[in-house]
């Protein structure tokens, strides 16, 4: 295993003005689950392709355990990788397809065996060594396609949305073993995925990623509490966070934000703002649906918002509830004991130290 | 899409159809049964009978008179062939998957250029060739018609291969790169053991084409170096002597042979071979 | 620290890197070269040669005299050439409408669930398989005046019946028609059927359900949606005329007279066997031309499709 570092890394179609990585600084220590994620043609394939070396970097460097790889052929690299479609050879069988990487490098004929049973216990696809990649389930084949790449044991391991091809039960599960694996084998890992919930539960290291650039690059608990900018904000968490514009003002020497809703118009004051800016400017107030609790009244402490309920979602563990405030839809998590009836007002109450600002036309976090 | 339609008028319809098919089969069919009727007859009962007449005593002096003739020649075609197939198919695979896996700047416009060659009609480029095999010392030989048919006939095997190949997943060539595997590695190991279908289809489609070929034939070689084809055209075309069409139906039939087994045998090849390769371009 | 101070300090660190595999890079190309070579000599090299030579007043040997456009101007107006284009426009134009006509047919019928439906599709197609010399070799036997078709008929008692196409310099053409298309016919049909095969069958269900006959069915929406299909047997059928050779060859070599000549033959006896190696290079050339007429539009529409797709 070894730590991966990508300095300044820039890729450059045909004209120069087509950018598909601009300056990508991102690294991480052996053993570490490192996460790319974005919106389709955001560019993280392409990184991860430059990684394993099957595209040119036009700029910058990759470093893998301290070795500069530029020029450096993919077969050259020790680097494996389990591929969204599986690619799995369709004329091997299942051993043939695990031990392939190791016949090339003429590793001995019982050393390969051994590593093949071990790869298929770990993975329990011991009973299928001996059939074809058509001859398997989906469930299966991705099951194949990891064993591939835990066989060789090479420096880092990329996936390249591997589970996007699987239903949603079996790809609930296959997260919870891909993460297990990781714990146990501490594999220094690249993961690919446009799906922010393995991206929250599988990383150690997320980069988030918009337009070639990285926009957040740190742990899954900082880019959620800590979003660095509107995109990443509204990129990660589900339900999403909810957006309302708001204007900045002082209120009673104490700067805040003013809300309108059924009840009403309440000024919520928020100590993270600079008085300087609280002067009457556009912004967009961030709240995930969590921080907004049911209100106990103003005796409590704290501003209460009183909003009319519009619809609600129970899901079981938690009810949606959306009310709207300052002209747009919000929507709240609550235990479902508290949902109130549709057409009501419901008293709420905001996490005001969580709450997040940021620009409307750059989307830069103000607070 | 039939399967929605007719179910129900079977009658008339239906019988109208049959028998529209059939006598199109006797159409189809007639010109093989004569010639092989002709070739079984002597040369006297060809002129009492007519075409469709069995023979009154069936003979094979047609047919060993043909061969004692064409023998030699038929022999020059399968040397000729054989080889021919073999490399421009082989090298029809390397290219097209050098052109759809790896592809570079200015593969696109090479594939272009090489796809232009399976449409110009070969007169255009006879007479230079023919002064280059009198350079080369390949006149009238058999390597010299190998060389001819190997190199036109690699416009066509490289469009079946890059065209069955653009198919192929491009992570699973991704794949093999990071299991270590290079450039002629991954042909051997991945590509080519997918391959058998196409090439049968490029096989196929060349054995037909080189064997069946009359112009490179009957301009770059002569005499004794002729194939099967240029030689046929020569028996049948003699004004010397009376005309032995019995000896002419059979030199026919040995000549059409090969490719026809080929064409029983593999029929489903043959015709994907002419659909599907020239039709997509 | 500025970035760059950053990374050359962070660059001294780094280990020597690898050797760059170069030839792994170039294999691709070394691999190609020997065709694009090849191609570029044999093919484009050897037409512009060709060209050349269509400019000069070479005979027997290649001489490079520059005449000019003489060789092209006497190609206008030799009767012999100008009979072989006219005999190129009907044989040509027959051929493919004719073809088109008879596969369509089948190929309809065909589709209509016949119960041995391979078996039959495979005797239509088997003419293809042969050689135009052996297509040649047979009709030229069964055309023939005297022992062919002709005394078949009056065998079986049509007295009069007289059939000597084969030797009629104003009909012999149509002798050629008919071998050529009964070698292609089936080959059209074969096409047509594998795209009858490819018709979402729910526009045909939904235009039985609108009440339209089998007939108005196929007219009206399964045979405008072939269009690709027709043009590209089109594009073939053309190819396959204008290359015709072997079979004139086989069936009269140009005769009676110069009466059955098409250009390919009159390039392949001018230029090898007449000495007139400049002439033969000029019909080679106009014969590139009359392909590029129609390739090049097909080509057009075919990547400004692929272009929309």
């Amino acid at each position: 295993m070894a730590a991966l570092e990508l300095r300044n890394v820039r890729k450059t179609y045909g004209n120069a003005a087509q950018e598909a990585l601009k300056g990508i600084n991102i690294s991480i220590e052996a053993g570490q689950f490192l996460i790319l994620v974005g919106p389709s043609g955001c560019g993280k394939s392409t990184l991860m392709n430059a990684i394993a070396g099957l595209e040119d970097i036009s700029s910058g460097a990759i470093l893998l355990g301290g070795e500069d790889l530029t020029g450096v052929e993919p077969k050259d690299r020790d680097i494996a990788m389990v591929f969204q479609s599986y690619a799995l050879y369709p004329t091997m069988t299942v051993r043939e397809n695990i031990a392939f990487g190791l016949k090339i490098r003429k590793t001995p004929a019982e050393q390969i065996a051994a590593e093949v049973d071990r790869v298929a216990k770990l993975l329990q696809i011991e009973h299928l060594l001996d059939r074809k990649p058509s001859q398997l389930s989906g469930g299966q084949q991705q099951r194949v396609a990891m064993g591939r790449a835990l066989a060789r044991r090479p420096k880092l391991y990329l996936f390249d949305e591997p589970l996007s091809n699987l239903d949603a039960k079996l790809r609930v599960e296959m997260r919870t073993e891909i993460k297990l694996m990781h714990q146990r084998l501490k594999t220094t890992t690249v993961y690919v995925t446009h799906d922010q919930i393995e991206a929250m539960t599988l990383g150690d290291r997320v980069a988030v990623m918009k337009d070639g650039a990285v926009q957040q690059f740190g742990t899954p608990q900082e880019i959620y509490n800590n979003p660095a900018n509107l995109f990443v904000a509204s990129f990660i968490g589900s339900p999403p966070m909810n957006f309302i514009p708001v204007a900045l003002e002082n209120h009673e020497g104490r700067p805040g934000v003013r809300l309108d809703s059924a009840g009403g118009s309440v000024c919520l004051p928020l100590p993270q703002l600079a008085s300087n800016l609280a002067d009457g400017r556009e912004a967009v107030l961030g709240v995930r649906p969590e921080q907004i609790g049911l209100g106990r009244g103003q005796e409590a402490g704290g501003p209460v918002l009183e909003a009319r309920v519009q619809v609600v979602e129970p899901t079981g563990p938690d009810t949606l509830v959306y009310v709207e405030v300052n002209g747009v839809q919000v929507c709240c998590r609550i235990a479902p004991v508290d949902t109130p009836a549709i057409g009501s007002n419901m008293l709420l109450e905001l996490d005001i130290e969580r709450l997040v600002l940021f620009d409307p036309t750059t989307g830069a976090r103000i607070a | 899409m039939a399967d929605s339609l007719s179910r129900k008028r079977l009658s008339f319809n239906r019988i109208a159809i049959h028998a529209t098919l059939l006598v199109a089969c006797a159409v189809y069919l007639v010109p093989l049964l004569v010639m092989l009727l002709t070739s079984f007859k002597t040369p006297d009962d060809v002129r009492a009978g007519n075409l469709l007449t069995l023979p009154v005593e069936w003979t094979l002096i047609g047919w060993v008179k043909a061969w004692d003739t064409v023998q030699s020649y038929f022999w020059n075609s399968f040397m000729i062939t054989v080889p021919a197939v073999i490399i421009s198919t082989f090298i029809g695979a390397l290219n097209g998957y050098a052109l759809s896996k790896w592809s570079f700047k200015g593969s696109n416009l090479l594939f272009s250029l090489l796809l232009f060659g399976c449409f110009i009609p070969f007169q255009v480029i006879l007479l230079p060739m023919s002064f280059t095999l009198g350079k080369l010392g390949l006149a009238n030989t058999t390597a010299g018609l190998v060389l001819v048919h190997v190199i036109y006939g690699l416009a066509f095997t490289t469009l079946f291969f890059r065209n069955y190949y653009v198919g192929v997943p491009d992570a699973l060539i991704k794949a093999a790169r990071l299991d270590g595997a290079g450039f002629f590695t991954i042909f051997w190991k991945i590509l080519l053991p997918l391959s058998t279908p196409i090439v049968m289809v490029s096989l196929i489609w060349q054995f037909t084409q080189v064997w069946n070929d009359f112009l490179f034939g009957v301009v770059f070689a002569s005499g004794s170096a002729q194939p099967i084809t240029v030689a046929l055209n020569n028996l049948v075309n003699t004004s010397t002597g009376a005309k032995e069409y019995n000896v002419d139906m059979a030199a026919a039939m040995i000549a059409a042979l090969p490719t026809l087994l080929v064409y029983i045998f593999a029929g489903k090849y043959f015709v994907r071979g002419l659909t599907s390769g020239v039709v997509k371009g | 620290m500025s970035l760059s101070e950053v990374q050359t300090m962070r660059t001294g660190t780094v280990t020597p890197t690898r050797k760059p595999d170069h030839l792994q890079r170039w294999l691709p190309k070394l691999v190609l070269a020997p065709t694009a070579v090849a191609m570029i000599v044999c093919l484009y090299g050897y037409m512009l040669w060709t060209a050349v030579i269509s400019l000069t007043s070479s005979r027997f040997m290649p001489l490079y005299k520059f005449a000019g456009l003489d060789q092209y101007e006497r190609l206008l107006n030799n009767d012999r050439w100008l009979m072989a284009c006219k005999n190129l426009a009907v044989f040509g134009g027959l051929f493919i409408g004719l073809c088109l006509v008879i596969g369509v047919f089948f190929a309809i019928l065909l589709d209509q669930r016949i119960r041995r439906e391979g078996f039959i599709r495979t005797i239509y197609l088997y003419p293809m398989a042969l050689s135009m010399i052996v297509t040649g070799t047979a009709w030229k036997w069964l055309l023939n005046p005297g022992l062919g078709l002709d005394k078949l008929l009056r065998d079986w008692g049509w007295e009069g019946f007289r059939f000597d196409w084969l030797v009629d310099p104003d009909r012999v053409i149509y002798c050629l028609l008919i071998a050529a298309i009964w070698q292609a016919s089936g080959f059209v049909m074969a096409m047509f059927l594998a795209g009858l095969r490819g018709v979402d069958s729910s526009i045909i269900r939904a235009a039985q359900v609108d009440g339209a006959s089998l007939p108005t069915i196929y007219w009206r929406i399964v045979l405008p949606s072939l269009r690709p299909v027709f043009f590209s047997a089109v594009m073939i059928l053309a190819h396959i005329a204008i290359k015709s050779f072997d079979l004139v060859m086989a069936m009269t070599s140009g005769g009676p007279g110069y009466a059955s000549d098409l250009p390919a033959v009159f390039m392949y006896q001018h230029t090898f066997t007449r000495g007139q190696m400049g002439l033969g290079a000029a019909s080679a050339v106009l014969m590139l031309g009359a392909v590029l007429a129609v390739l090049v539009p097909y080509l057009y529409s075919e990547l400004r499709s692929k272009r929309h797709g």
